[in-house]
């Protein structure tokens, strides 16, 4: 497993995106240690979801590398990555729309109830379905949705969505979890639900990394933070010093004097 | 119950479909065996439109199976049968190798590629005239062997034991089809169609398994392919192209393709107003024209298609029953 001591479970080094010729993350590092929940915030455009999209797989870095318990990981394909228990989730309400809520969360136990293809056409996989149906059930339950199993994950309000897409993400067991945003359009009390249920998440024994915007949310939760600005490092530390850091106050608010045209752009 | 009611409706629907060529006329035989063929062929095309890839070459792996079929029986004497299946494989094969190119691919550019791709594969068969036959294609194809066990002859030149030879092997496999509809392997096809995204990652490698729908989906074809080579006895590219495919997607959308008897019901009402309504006015020239109106009035008022009729009148009734005086407001 991972080496001795310190060895982060997720870490980058030099990570650099371009597009065109616009760098949207330019030779960015940063660690995450291993039960943490680790946030990573910045202004907007300030290349956060970009760097989600290729720590997950959905973009190759053009330059530096993702290492993933030590092993270099950069530009796997998506599914590579969930199989070695790297999973994310998604801005939004991004599920399986038309499906039930109980059958996206059986989607989500994709690699845990593995069968070959004849024992699926002949029916033989029935018992390591059942299995992955209560195990289904069980994640619903966590999430406080399971007397919704049976609705189509459209007729769901927001709230109940963003739980959906986690509780998919959380059925494929994951040993880090990128959360997108988690809580994003929710209200107060379901930021505070969700919290909560982050923080079990993590002491079941999941590394969490996340995205967000509710800076009350990301102080409160994280045990280390990384802040952003310009696709490049700004600071890393806990939330005590992050807040007070002289440079993450000017990101944010700017300066006095450009802070009009900060907003025009 | 539930069960009971179903197998009973499997039961009479199967006896009707036993009684049916003794009500048709020898050509009427004929069209119903074509028919048979075609279900097969729109209903193995539903299953990659699971995957929401919509192909133009999937009549041209109807035709890999024919001429596969054709050319084994030909040149190397396999027996009939064997050959169908081969041909089948063959075209689940040539599926697995298109799938690398055409799979980098989705959506509308998916839907450009897989016509290009099959009309290399139906160029192939117009330039080499050794084997293909060329631009006239394969004739004189081995029909299916005769069974003759003392007490039990069957010759399969009748329209009518081809009918229930055609019937037995598209069932068996439209079982097949549902089978892997309702298993896991369907459920990870409809999560790729509707959140390809979010499928990948939670592990599911999209490109094989829409790799395996456009395999499953070609080997499917391609016995439809065998049953139609050595039924007619002769194959031609001209046979297997875009206007033979764009009948398929007619049928596909006039029926819907939500449930399973949604494209049988698009090929079968569209075959029997084609043969029966048209032929029998002696209007077969306007086919063309009469199909394009019936797939632009069924896109603007049946959009869900054919299938979506039975529940929708259910629905209408039930709240006809529930509340009468609600019913006219509700449908205006």
């Amino acid at each position: 497993m991972s080496g001795p001591g310190e060895q982060p479970i997720l870490e980058a080094r030099g990570l650099i995106r371009r597009f065109g010729g616009l760098v949207a993350v330019d030779n960015f590092s940063f660690a995450v240690s291993e039960g943490a929940i680790h946030g990573l915030i910045g202004p907007n455009g300030a290349g956060k979801t970009t760097t989600f999209n290729v720590i997950s797989g959905f973009y190759a870095p053009n330059g530096g590398q993702v290492l993933y318990c030590g092993r270099n990981i950069s530009g796997r394909k998506t599914s590579a990555l969930a199989a070695m228990g790297l999973v994310r989730t998604f801005q939004g309400s991004t599920l399986f729309q038309e499906l039930s809520v109980l059958d996206n969360v059986r989607v989500g136990r994709h690699l845990t109830a593995r069968a070959g293809f004849a024992s699926r056409l002949l029916g033989t996989d029935r018992p390591s379905e059942r299995v992955a149906d209560a195990r289904a059930r069980e994640t619903l339950a966590f999430f406080g949705l399971e007397d919704l199993a049976g609705e189509p994950a459209s007729n769901l309000s927001h709230g109940h969505q963003r739980m959906l897409g986690m509780a998919v993400a959380l059925a494929a067991e994951p040993k880090v979890l990128l959360l997108d945003e988690p809580f994003t359009g929710m209200n107060p009390q379901e930021t505070r639900r969700m919290m909560s249920l982050v923080r079990r998440i993590r002491d079941g024994g999941v590394t969490v990394m996340l995205v967000e915007h509710d800076m009350q949310a990301v102080m409160n939760l994280c045990d280390t933070i990384t802040v952003m600005n310009f696709g490049a490092l700004l600071v890393e530390g806990a939330p005590e010093e992050v807040r007070n850091d002289p440079a993450v106050i000017e990101a944010y608010l700017g300066a006095a004097a450009d802070s009009g045209a900060g907003h025009a752009a | 119950m539930w069960r009971i009611a179903v197998r009973l409706r499997l039961i009479l629907l199967f006896a009707a479909l036993a009684a049916l060529p003794y009500l048709l006329s020898y050509s009427q035989q004929e069209i119903a065996v074509l028919l048979v063929i075609n279900v097969l062929l729109v209903c193995s095309y539903r299953l990659l439109t699971l995957t929401g890839e919509w192909s133009l070459g999937h009549v041209v792996m109807m035709g890999v199976g024919a001429y596969a079929s054709a050319l084994l029986t030909k040149r190397l004497g396999v027996p009939v049968p064997v050959s169908m299946l081969a041909g089948g494989m063959i075209a689940a094969a040539g599926a697995a190798m298109l799938s690398f190119p055409l799979f980098r691919m989705k959506g509308f550019y998916f839907l450009i590629g897989s016509f290009a791709a099959g009309e290399i594969i139906r160029l192939i068969w117009k330039r080499f005239t050794d084997p293909f036959g060329g631009p006239k294609g394969l004739k004189r194809i081995d029909a299916f062997p005769d069974i003759d066990i003392g007490f039990l002859e069957i010759d399969f030149y009748e329209p009518v034991n081809y009918y229930f030879l055609a019937l037995i092997v598209v069932s068996a496999s439209l079982y097949v089809l549902y089978r892997i509809e309702r298993s896991r392997v369907g459920l990870t096809f409809h999560a790729i169609h509707w959140q390809d995204r979010l499928a990948e990652s939670v592990g599911v490698d999209t490109f094989r398994y829409r790799t395996l729908a456009f395999v499953i989906a070609s080997f499917f074809a391609g016995i439809a392919g065998g049953l139609y080579g050595h039924y007619v006895g002769a194959v031609n590219p001209t046979r297997f192209g875009v206007d033979q495919m764009v009948y398929v997607l007619v049928w596909a959308i006039v029926g819907g393709t939500a449930t399973l008897h949604g494209p049988i019901l698009g090929v079968v009402v569209l075959t029997v107003i084609n043969e029966i309504v048209l032929r029998g006015l002696g209007m077969d020239t306007v086919r063309p024209l009469i199909y394009g109106a019936i797939l632009i009035l069924s896109v603007l008022y049946l959009p869900d298609g054919l299938e979506s009729l039975g529940p929708r009148l259910r629905a209408r009734l039930r709240r006809r029953e529930r509340d009468p005086a609600a019913a006219g407001g509700g449908a205006a």
